[in-house]
Parts: C-alpha cells; structure tokens; sequence
C-alpha cells in the first residue's frame, strides 16, 4: 500500500535566488491553515452548534417579546436569526487566535520566520482557515434559518448580501484572534479574552430593538456599542428590507474592525518576527 | 471526614488563590443578571406577565439558580483538570477512603458557589430588586440553591471521574446549560408558545425555578416538589459519581 508523502508548505527551487511571490506564499501558509481547520471536527461542530441550540431556544422563549408593542415583526425567530452570526464570528475569533497561538507555542511560527516567508503571507496566510470557517457558518446559519420557516424579507439578493456581511463580520473578528495570539502568545489567553467578547453581544441590541431597551443605561451602552450595528445590518436585511442606514453601519463597522485589527495584526507581527 | 475535609480546602484554597479559576464563575452570572434583568425588563410589560416583585426579581432567581448548577459544574472542571495534571491518581492512592474525595469536592463547590451567590444578590440588591418573601422564604430559597449546587457538583464530579480528561469540560457544562434554559426563563411557563412550552412543562428545573420564585415573591408554589425532584436528582447522581469513582480507581 503506497502512502501519500505530505506536501512541503511552500515549494522552494533549490537553484533558484528568487523566493516564492507574496500570493504563492499567501496560498501556502492558507492552504495549511485551511486544511488545519477542516481537519479539527470538535472546532468546526461546536462555534456551528452552539449558536444554533442558543437560537433555537431563544427564538422560542422569548417569543412572548413580539407582543410589546412597537416590536419589529411578529417572528422571534426572524428577529434572533442575526445572533447566531455573531455568535459564530466571536468562534471564529476564538479558532483562529488559538490556532495561531499554537503555531507560536510549538516553535512552528519561529522555525517559519527562519524562511524568506513574508511576514503579511504569514497573517494572510493564518487568517485562511477563519475564512473559511466563517463561509460554512454563514451558510449553516442562513439555511437553518429558512429551514425553520424564517423569511428573508429582501428575497434572495437579501440573502447573498447577508453572507457577504456575515463572512465579513467573521473574518474581521478573525483577524482580531488573530491580533491576541501574536499579541500575548499563548492560547490560554485567547479563551481567557472569549468572556470578554461574549459580554459585547449581551450589552448589545441582541434580544430587543434599542429602542424597546426599557433601562436607560442598558439602551446607552448597547448603541454605544459596536456590535449592536454589526447585528442590527444583518437583521435589517432579515425582517425590514433594504436599510440603507443600517447596512451602511453595519458594514461600516465591520471594515473599521477588520482594518483596525488586521493593522495591529501587522505591528504585533513585525515585532514578534524582530524577537524571533 | 479527613480526605472530604483536605479536598475541600484543596478546592477553595485553589479558587481563591487563582484569579483565572474564581473570577468566570463570578462575572458570567453577573453578566447574565445585567443582561436579562437589564436588556430584557421590557419583558414585564407583555399582557398576563405578573411577578410582583419585578422583572430584576425574577431573572434574579434564574441568575441564583443558574450560578449554583454551575458551581457544580466548575468544580467538575477542577476535577478533570486535577486527572490531567496527575493530582487526581496521587489523590487516589492516598486516600484511605476515597468516597470521600467526590464529599470533598462536593463541599469545595459549595463554598464555592457561596462566594458567587453573595456576589449576585449584592449586584441584585443594588440594582433594585425587590424582595417580597419572608426570612424563612428566603432561606427555603437558599436551600434550593444549596441542593441545586449539590446535585450539578454530583454530575460534574462524576462525569469527570469518567472521563478523566480537561476536554470533557463541554459535555460536562452543555446538558446543565441546556437543561436550565429549556425551562421558562425570560417569562413565566405560561407565556411560553410552541415545542419550548412542552418542553418546559416537562422539565424537572421548571419546577426549582418556579419554586424559587414563588418563594421570593412570598407566594409560594412547588416547593415541597421542587425539593423532592432535587433530592430523588442527587441519589441518582450519588450512585453516578460513585461510579465514575469506582472507574477512575479501575483505570488507575
């Protein structure tokens, strides 16, 4: 029986000055971060479960809040489906950084800083399997919203905006993994940040409209908070139509994240690759 | 007595020293008081919601109940965490009886959940709640709290005596979690609609939850049952524990 030898990470001419371009490096270090990603069942099945067990509780518990009046819809459901979304990004934050803190905590990140690999191909590279987990999750998410009878009000090109906004949201919250592994280097403290980020998707418009938050101090931080603008452009989509307003926040914060995040990134990158 | 004694301060000692241990336990229920008493009070305000006391209130209850479970459940971490450091086997071998490790760490959960429950209806208190049940209500709901912890310390215990590995940290948390968020927890069981209702209706923490509100409302309801099912809950989890024990004395 023959077996398969593994694929060298980036293939080098041993004759050749030249090193591999940025995109050749970029789809190596990606490839190997996909495949990691793909192969860790236990990491894909939980961020996809979790979420979902949580909205199929809640889009049932609370669905006694349709009757305050002024609520949105008459769906729980359609109005919760957009947490599981951020649920999932807040996973993919967890993955990633873990995964990358890993790479740091066996040596793998220094004995690859010994090679002509470029520091930007390295964190693109990293941020490979985020993406793709973001894209499953995007995916899941909206088919078993649909499949439990949810509506996307602005019918399929809706729907497509919504992944593209949801991928977004992921890959921002990827890179933001991304930044706590390089920053503090250990996985232990990646997790240790998860409570953290999880009590932003509490103090945020997640359960109730703002404008239904009945406790003034509540209603103050949850639109002074970010993520209430990630979820509300993704709920907008969901049960109000096309908002402008509302998709422009949404991914307005999306992309300020993502850019703030992948520029740390980057500054936290070049200075472990100098003490490496 | 000796071996619950030592393991018991082994377990809070270890809380109290580590900020990594002690410091989840207290902010997550803290979160969700200030999530759902907070973000959700307009919940009050749906037609046939009564609780008197208010809506801080009755999520306060939830919030109690919900941190003693999970100060079981924690304590079922610490003991799969002792498995995978090797503590847990020198404890085995040392122990002239060992049906005492699982009292030890049963009592360490409790103390525990004490430190977290102060914290919580500190927080509660602050923020308003109001309480309408007498001194002994009050402490029937105490105890309530008290077996809660006790029965989730037998599970967590006992399931990672089984496992005997840090990774069974989800599979110990995931049914307490459920369990206690298929009961009614935003609004009184009925105000809930569809398959949850159901479900709620069937499940055993309904009936603790509901209790422990009436207490606090000083109308109390299912308290005798709410004790039985809680007692009937921790012999059968006594017998789980023992086993995990007896399993984990097997493999050594």
């Amino acid at each position: 029986m023959s077996r398969r030898r593994p694929r060298p990470v980036v293939v080098v001419d041993a004759e050749s000055t030249n090193p591999p371009g940025l995109l050749e490096q970029i789809a190596a270090v990606g490839r190997r971060s996909v495949t990691r990603t793909l192969r860790q069942r236990a990491l894909l099945v939980f961020p996809l479960v979790f979420p979902l067990i949580l909205f199929a509780i809640n889009g049932s518990s609370l669905s006694a809040a349709t009757k305050i009046p002024g609520f949105p819809t008459n769906s729980y459901r359609a109005f919760a489906l957009a947490l599981p979304f951020i649920q999932g990004s807040l996973f993919v934050a967890v993955t990633t950084g873990t995964d990358l803190a890993r790479d740091i905590e066996t040596g793998f990140f220094n004995r690859l800083a010994l090679t002509p690999l470029q520091g930007p191909a390295l964190l693109l590279g990293q941020l490979g399997g985020s993406l793709v987990l973001a894209c499953i999750q995007a995916v899941v998410y909206l088919l078993v919203g649909l499949a439990t009878g949810v509506v996307i009000v602005t019918g399929v090109g809706g729907a497509f905006v919504l992944l593209a906004l949801a991928i977004l949201i992921a890959f921002a919250f990827g890179s933001l993994g991304a930044l706590l592994a390089l920053r503090f280097g250990t996985g232990e403290a990646v997790q240790g940040i998860f409570p953290l980020l999880f009590v932003t998707v509490f103090l945020s418009s997640s359960s109730l409209p703002r404008n239904l938050i009945k406790v003034t101090w509540f209603r103050d931080v949850a639109t002074y908070n970010p993520v209430s603008y990630l979820i509300e452009g993704i709920r907008s989509l969901i049960i109000t139509g096309w908002d402008g307003q509302a998709l422009a926040l949404g991914f307005g914060f999306a992309v300020l994240l993502l850019v703030i995040t992948l520029g740390l990134a980057s500054a936290a990158m070049r200075t472990r690759l100098v003490r490496t | 007595m000796f071996v619950a004694r030592g393991v018991a301060w082994r377990s809070i000692h270890n809380t109290l020293v580590s900020p990594a241990i002690l410091l989840p336990s207290i902010i997550f229920p803290l979160f969700f008081l200030v999530a759902f008493a907070g973000g959700l009070s307009r919940l009050a305000d749906v037609p046939n919601f009564h609780y008197p006391p208010g809506y801080t209130a009755f999520q306060f209850v939830f919030v109690f109940l919900q941190s003693a479970a999970f100060g079981g459940v924690f304590t079922g971490f610490a003991v799969a965490r002792d498995f995978d450091s090797g503590f847990a086997r020198r404890l085995l071998l040392s122990a002239p009886r060992r049906s005492g490790i699982i009292a030890g760490y049963a009592i360490g959960a409790l103390l525990r959940w004490m430190i977290t429950g102060t914290v919580v209806t500190i927080a509660a208190l602050i923020a308003g709640m109001n309480v309408d049940g007498s001194a002994s209500e009050l402490v029937g709901l105490l105890g309530l709290g008290i077996v809660f912890n006790f029965v989730s310390a037998l599970w967590g215990c006992g399931l990672a005596m089984f496992l005997r590995t840090e990774q069974a940290g989800a599979v110990i948390q995931m049914p307490v979690f459920v369990l206690l968020f298929l009961a009614p927890v935003y609004v009184p069981l009925p105000l809930l609609t569809g398959w949850i209702h159901d479900v709620a209706r069937l499940n055993p923490a309904t009936v603790v939850l509901e209790a422990g509100r009436g207490l606090l409302a000083a109308s109390p309801v299912k308290v005798g049952l709410a004790f039985i099912l809680l007692a009937a809950a921790a012999a059968l989890l006594a017998v789980f524990a023992r086993r995990g024990l007896a399993s984990a004395e097997r493999a050594g």
